[in-house]
């Protein structure tokens, strides 16, 4: 099929330098990357990284302040671009005095090639709310419909922004299925999350955004290990001793007054190994506690690391 | 060749839908949107018959005069449509940027001509039901006299006049927030609808307001709109200044469309 297509090869989207500010602020700065005709990506990082606004150049919605941005080979601008590119809008976005099943023809008539209304409300689960209005919708049941929105037009590239946020585990794991599935069939994915769990359930290529910087682009695997930081406190008569082992990447004092004297609070790239320096060095030390890194401490943790190699 | 759900030819991956069909779903759409909440259309399609029931009709003197009566319920008629445009399209515009709907359908396929001339047409389909209540009270109390011809071309040549009040709505919504759009609306409505000669007849204007007057596009609807219903030839000012006001708009709208990146939601 794609033998005689001279783009088989160029990549479905791509930004070089792309750099979006908003007055003073920078939502986006200088991210190179090239989105891939097959590949399924986590963008992941926390509220207000960049990811959405990141998303939004990709679709044409806004234009990037410095830098380029290309989607199929051309400008994303262009309506003719958008063809073959779907995208959910937020939750609460939906129109509250249409129909759900009038939403979903009004989407699918920008398409050339859409997916029947009926096909499309069976496997997203939803074809008892098509004569309901969307204002009479629970969060939930707007966020599969919204998801479902980014398929009707039968798209190669998907952008999915943060497609489960706020749905429980059963509904979360009926759309990461439909969201394999799809990609299976050929779809080309990205995902958007700030719950690394989702990210890890779907991804093959992750990257990681903060500040507007991608922090990371690599293998699940390979981001994985790199985030898969520990909070390790424990109380020492000598925390300088303590804090200048290896594998800790930030460290701070916690509690008030003399009870908590010497407790110290360290993220950690590898909790094993720094237990075993600690116990080796013969340093003092009592109430030990390990537990795993939280996301954003995941996160500060690369940021420190980032900075500290370049 | 993998399972997928793409069709086998794959044929249309590079075209688009064509425009009309697309016009037509937005603009379904946004009529049933209005139906389902009509209350946001009644109070622009009350105010012009209002008006003219309190200021014209007790005022015999103009009421009963079959030309000033007719001059009168015209002014208002222009005056109606020129209301309806700007509020209900410059508001539905300017609260749409700020809801995250606008957003998502800017990343669809869909160019902008095509958004733009659905919301204009849904608007003016309720601008000229605000027609309505003005010409039955013109009607039934006034001495206001039209043919069947005359009323018939009036109404096209309303409707075609019209055009430059929804594209300046439609301009207005995208330049500001639904809050400051308000108060431009406001002020330019009043001004139009003076300067323009819809409230006192442009032939009782100083000579220096008259001839400003001739620079506002209600004046060109008015004008243009009377010529119809008494069946006189326009004036090329009326016409050529109609055609810029028309064409100015236009681009305005499609240019401030295109800049237009909503509300910032991140």
């Amino acid at each position: 099929m794609t033998a005689y297509d001279p783009h088989a090869d160029a990549p479905l989207a791509r930004l070089v330098g792309a750099t979006r500010r908003f007055g003073e602020l920078t939502a986006l700065d200088d991210v190179t990357l090239d989105v891939r005709a097959g590949e399924l990506i986590g963008l992941l990082g926390p509220n207000g990284a960049g990811k959405s606004t990141l998303l939004s150049l990709v679709q044409g919605r806004r234009r990037p302040t410095a830098g380029t941005v290309e989607l199929f080979g051309g400008s994303p601008g262009d309506a003719v671009r958008r063809v073959r590119l779907g995208s959910t809008p937020q939750e609460t976005a939906l129109p509250d005095t249409l129909r759900v099943g009038e939403v979903v023809d009004l989407v699918a008539a920008h398409y050339p090639d859409r997916v029947p209304t009926g096909d499309l409300a069976d496997e997203f689960g939803f074809a008892e709310l098509l004569r309901r209005q969307c204002g009479a919708l629970s969060g939930g049941q707007k966020r599969r419909i919204a998801v479902a929105l980014a398929f009707v037009g039968r798209p190669r590239l998907v952008l999915l922004d943060e497609p489960t946020t706020g749905l429980d585990v059963d509904a979360r794991h009926v759309l990461w299925a439909a969201i394999r599935r799809h990609h299976a069939a050929g779809a080309t994915v990205v995902v958007t999350s700030h719950y690394l769990e989702e990210i890890e359930a779907l991804a093959e290529r992750v990257i990681v955004i903060d500040h507007g910087r991608v922090l990371a682009d690599d293998t699940l695997t390979a981001v994985r290990d790199r985030v898969m930081s520990a909070v390790v406190e424990l109380t020492s008569p000598e925390p300088a001793r303590v804090v200048s082992l290896p594998h800790i990447v930030r460290d701070e004092r916690v509690g008030e007054g003399a009870a908590a004297a010497g407790r110290v609070r360290l993220t950690v790239d590898d909790a094993d190994a720094f237990v075993r320096e600690l116990v080796m060095s013969g340093a003092p030390f009592e109430r030990l506690t390990v537990r795993g890194a939280s996301l954003e401490e995941a996160f500060l943790a690369l940021t420190v690391s980032e900075r500290s190699a370049s | 060749m993998s399972t997928t759900a793409t069709r086998p030819s794959d044929a249309p991956r590079a075209s688009t839908v064509s425009p009309l069909p697309l016009f037509v779903m937005h603009l379904r759409m946004l009529v049933i949107e209005t139906l389902r909440v009509p209350i946001a259309v009644i109070g622009t399609m009350a105010f012009p018959a209002l008006s003219l029931l309190f200021f014209v009709v007790p005022n015999r003197a103009v009421a009963d005069d079959p030309v000033l009566a007719t001059q009168a319920v015209l002014g208002l008629a222009v005056f109606a449509v020129m209301v309806s445009a700007l509020f209900n399209l410059g508001l539905t515009v300017a609260e749409n940027r700020e809801k995250p709907w606008d957003p998502y359908l800017r990343s669809l396929p869909l160019p902008a001509a095509v958004r733009i001339s659905a919301q204009v047409s849904s608007t003016a389909v309720f601008s000229f039901l605000a027609l309505v209540p003005v010409l039955v009270v013109g009607a039934l109390a006034t001495a206001a006299q039209v043919s069947a011809i005359g009323l018939l071309s009036g109404l096209v040549v309303l409707a075609v006049t019209s055009i430059p009040f929804l594209l300046l709505g439609a301009a207005i919504g995208y330049a500001f927030s639904s809050k400051a759009a308000i108060a431009v609306i406001q002020v330019g409505m009043f001004g139009f609808a003076f300067g323009g000669g819809l409230f006192f007849p442009p032939q009782f204007f100083p000579e220096w307001l008259e001839m400003l007057s001739r620079f506002f596009p209600s004046r060109h609807a008015r004008e243009l709109t009377l010529a119809a219903v008494e069946g006189t030839n326009p004036e090329l000012w009326m016409l050529a200044g109609a055609i810029i006001w028309t064409l100015g708009t236009a681009a305005l709208a499609l240019w401030l469309y295109r800049r237009d990146e909503g509300r910032r939601y991140r």
